[in-house]
């Protein structure tokens, strides 16, 4: 086939596709954006501004938001430890067998969505950021120990080998010898998750785990769209703050 | 005998790491506190009871056929929003793309009397890109959830709203890195933006395009299942009933559907892509 056919026969499976997911849902577009919920959609956005600016309402978000930040920076140092913890089996340093089933939990742990885990954390460990903080942990142990994993498979094995041959014991070969090799990177790692985390912490209170995302869910529960646009405003800023501070402690690194 | 070995020399870093670990210790105190960092709530007698009951439930899966019909019907209403979603973000972020590209902008080529408008238009058009694509999908689906209802409208939408934004971005970029020249003689010879567009750049870059939105839509897959946690219709919100109900084996079911359809997506997304190149 030319590359002209194939695009259009791309182009044409790529709109069936598209004009069968609308009628399965039965979502009509032109009724969804007429004139009269148009005017409704407006309506409901006004009643976002201006958000809600009292002190007291301030106080109340910014404890939202170091609860959020707490959890997000607990959940990725659970993770942290666990995740080297695992990727040292992952590794194959203790055999085959476990660095297989190793590696099927982490894929495990990474598939499962933050907020799936929040779902069920919040069963584990009730209501509050304690659920939060563990739910992030459980996934991004999954996906900091894979990462940590092939750091330490990329090692180059030459410095632990040689504090092994000199007599040293094989954790100390292995503390001296390939972790200074590897913490930048793992460190590196981390700070990239935990940017991640900070965006999923604010959102996980959705499922019940507490910070921004339970403050925005509860307000909008109960209409009070000023005070849940003060919530959105804060999430974006934090995330902002974050990405700034992460950037500037990577570049110090 | 042990005598006779020499004592291994102080760690010369000892006091350096030590500082390190208090300073680490010390912040992160109150950061358990305020995370209400409890792990003996997980050991609490009724929370273990609760949670040992669930997973035992998880065995055997639920299987019961009026079961598997609704979660077949919610597989397929997943991923008809993944798709839906994504078709809803490539048509806000290819007229958004089509404005903001520098590939495509003519005041660029000289000073001419259009430059201050083009650059504030691009401005304007790349200030609302931002704001779509900054709010988290699973905000935008929670908001119009209120809006809409319960159901997969309000998915369709967040996914059609949040990745129209960054669609729109990286669309811009692609057009932006491919080669320009073409188009830029066109422009300079004086055809227009459209005809500049099609003839200019869109040959080049089509093949990119395409595939990084396959790779939307399968991210558009896993969110869609997410926002059903939050009422936007779908796996997740099947997902969210379960777990209310405590019902066991139907997640334990949910979960692995979700996950093969994952690996499925991963599996033709890839394949798509390859295709493509």
């Amino acid at each position: 086939m030319s590359p002209g056919a194939k695009g259009w026969l791309a182009a044409a499976l790529a709109l069936a596709a598209a004009w069968a997911s609308f009628r399965y849902l039965s979502i009509d577009l032109g009724q969804l954006f007429n004139a009269e919920s148009g005017r409704q959609l407006a309506q409901y956005a006004a009643r976002f501004f201006p958000p809600e600016t009292s002190a007291d309402y301030l106080r109340q978000i910014a404890r939202g938001a170091v609860e959020t930040l707490a959890v997000s920076a607990l959940g990725t140092l659970l993770a942290m430890a666990a995740g080297l913890a695992l990727a040292l089996l992952a590794s194959g340093r203790f055999g085959a067998p476990a660095r297989m089933a190793v590696r099927l939990v982490l894929n495990f742990l990474r598939s499962v969505p933050e907020l799936v885990w929040g779902a069920l954390m919040v069963l584990a460990a009730g209501l509050g950021p304690f659920a939060g903080t563990l739910a992030l942990g459980l996934h991004t142990t999954g996906v900091l120990g894979r990462l940590f994993a092939e750091a330490l498979e990329n090692a180059p094995p030459e410095p632990a080998q040689a504090l092994a041959g000199a007599g040293s014991p094989a954790g100390l070969a292995f503390l001296y010898g390939t972790l200074p090799l590897v913490t930048p990177q793992l460190v590196s790692y981390s700070l990239y998750r935990w940017e991640m985390n900070v965006r999923m912490a604010a959102v996980l209170g959705f499922v019940g785990a507490g910070g921004l995302g339970q403050m925005l869910y509860y307000e909008l529960s109960l209409l009070r769209e000023a005070r849940a646009c003060t919530v959105i405003i804060a999430m974006l800023a934090l995330v902002i703050l974050i990405d700034a501070a992460s950037a500037w402690l990577r570049r110090r690194l | 005998m042990s005598a006779s070995r020499p004592r291994p020399p102080r760690d010369p870093d000892a006091l350096k790491r030590a500082t390190a670990l208090l300073a680490a210790a010390l912040l992160l105190w109150p950061l358990l506190i305020v995370a209400e960092f409890r792990p003996g709530v997980l050991l609490d007698p009724a929370n273990l009871r609760l949670m040992r009951d669930f997973l035992a439930a998880f065995f055997p899966p639920a299987l019961q056929p009026d079961f598997v019909a609704l979660l077949a019907r919610a597989t397929v209403e997943t991923l008809a929003i993944a798709t839906a979603g994504t078709a809803i973000a490539m048509l806000i972020a290819m007229p958004l793309a089509f404005v903001v590209t520098d590939a495509l902008s003519v005041s660029r080529i000289g000073p001419g009397p259009g430059r201050a408008a083009g650059r504030a238009l691009r401005g304007a058009m790349r200030a609302i890109m931002a704001a779509l694509r900054s709010v988290p999908e699973v905000v935008w689906a929670l908001l119009l959830v209120r809006a809409f209802g319960l159901g997969p409208a309000a998915g369709v939408l967040a996914i059609g709203v949040t990745y129209g934004g960054m669609l729109a971005k990286v669309y811009a970029e692609i057009l932006e890195s491919g080669d320009t020249r073409p188009a830029r003689s066109l422009l300079e010879a004086g055809s227009g933006r459209v005809a500049a567009f099609f003839y200019g750049l869109l040959p080049g870059a089509a093949q990119e395009l395409a595939s990084y939105t396959v790779y939307r839509w399968e991210c558009g897959l896993r969110a869609a299942v997410v926002m059903g946690l939050v009422g936007a219709g779908g796996l997740g919100q099947l997902l969210d009933q379960s777990i209310k109900m405590l019902n066991g084996g139907e997640v334990a079911t949910t979960l692995a559907v979700f996950l093969v359809l994952v690996l499925a997506a991963d599996a033709l997304s890839a394949a798509l892509r390859r295709l493509l190149a």
